[in-house]
């Protein structure tokens, strides 16, 4: 399977839900903002929410700016 | 109000914010880089600051509403800086996108501070979309060239009721915002002048004690300027005669 992760392809595991997605790749406990398919998926329901092939994943935080 | 870009590292960051006395400082989203451990940038503002989600990167109102609501999804608040920039060699922001993204999310509940070149019909649109300020910039973001827009700048403080005007972008030093504070501007935000400074916590200081003062002679009302010379001792009684 594969999807889009911020912009670039990237082969995952089959039967991956986005809680689980999210905490083995996220790269500091800064909060982290999902949003999948252009639909932003609230805390709550990461971890009902399956990734599938073709999906589009941005996770988005915050960084210093003006 | 303080950005929180360009800091050479985070402790400088968290000292410039004490210093300065600042309320609300500004920060960005970006999509994380999964190679690499980055820092917590949250965790270096500390607590009781209200934080302002800047739309850069946006080049265009949906871009900038979909930032928006990216950030409020986060849960550190809804308070927005609208930047819908799309050009690269000035910065400057498209006034029209601005306006556009402040109607959509001022109706939904954000509190929107929308960065603009200083126009007086922008800034009265956006007064009437709903935003909560109007932030005319200085001069470029990044330039510390001063108040170059000035007397456009003056155009909005004399005419824009019920909204604060803040200058943001190309303030450089103290001096400059204490310039814009003593003309009746209600705040400035700074960044690249205090990130980018020898001492950024003394820079941050001196622009705390720079706008207190500049908004201290406001309220004191200045004296108006002369071009010719009027003088100070009295012009009878003088011990030599004329």
């Amino acid at each position: 399977m594969e999807i889009l992760l911020n912009g670039k392809r990237r082969p995952i595991s089959g039967s991956l839900d986005l809680a689980a997605f999210i905490a083995r790749h996220r790269n500091s406990p800064a909060p982290v903002v999902a949003e999948l398919n252009g639909e932003i998926i609230q805390n709550e329901r990461w971890d009902r929410t399956v990734l599938k092939d073709g999906d589009a994943l941005e996770l988005i935080s915050f960084v210093g700016g003006g | 109000m303080l950005g929180t870009g360009k800091f050479r590292n985070k402790t400088e960051l968290t000292a410039s914010i004490k210093a300065s006395g600042t309320e609300i400082v500004t920060v960005a989203l970006r999509r994380i880089d999964i190679e690499r451990h980055e820092d917590n940038i949250l965790e270096y503002i500390p607590e009781g600051i209200t934080l302002l989600t800047n739309t850069s990167g946006a080049r265009n109102a949906r871009e900038a509403v979909r930032i928006a609501r990216l950030a409020r999804e986060s849960g550190c608040g809804n308070w927005v800086k609208i930047e819908v920039i799309n050009d690269s060699k000035y910065l400057l922001p498209d006034n029209a996108e601005t306006v556009k993204a402040t109607e959509i999310l001022a109706a939904e509940g954000f509190i929107v501070l929308p960065y603009i070149s200083p126009d007086l019909y922008t800034a009265r649109a956006l007064v009437e979309a709903g935003a909560a300020a109007v932030m005319p910039l200085g001069s470029l973001i990044g330039s510390n060239q001063g108040l170059k827009s000035k007397e456009f700048i003056r155009i909005l403080v004399d005419e824009i009721d019920g909204v604060p005007v803040i200058v943001d972008a190309g303030i450089g030093a103290p001096s400059q915002a204490a310039e814009a504070m003593e003309m009746g501007v209600d705040a400035v935000l700074a960044n690249t002048a205090v990130a980018t400074a020898g001492d950024p916590a003394g820079i941050a200081l001196a622009f705390s004690l720079a706008i207190r003062a500049g908004r201290l002679a406001y309220l004191s009302r200045l004296p108006a300027g002369h071009s010719q010379a009027a003088a100070s001792s009295p012009l009878t009684g003088f011990l030599f005669e004329p």
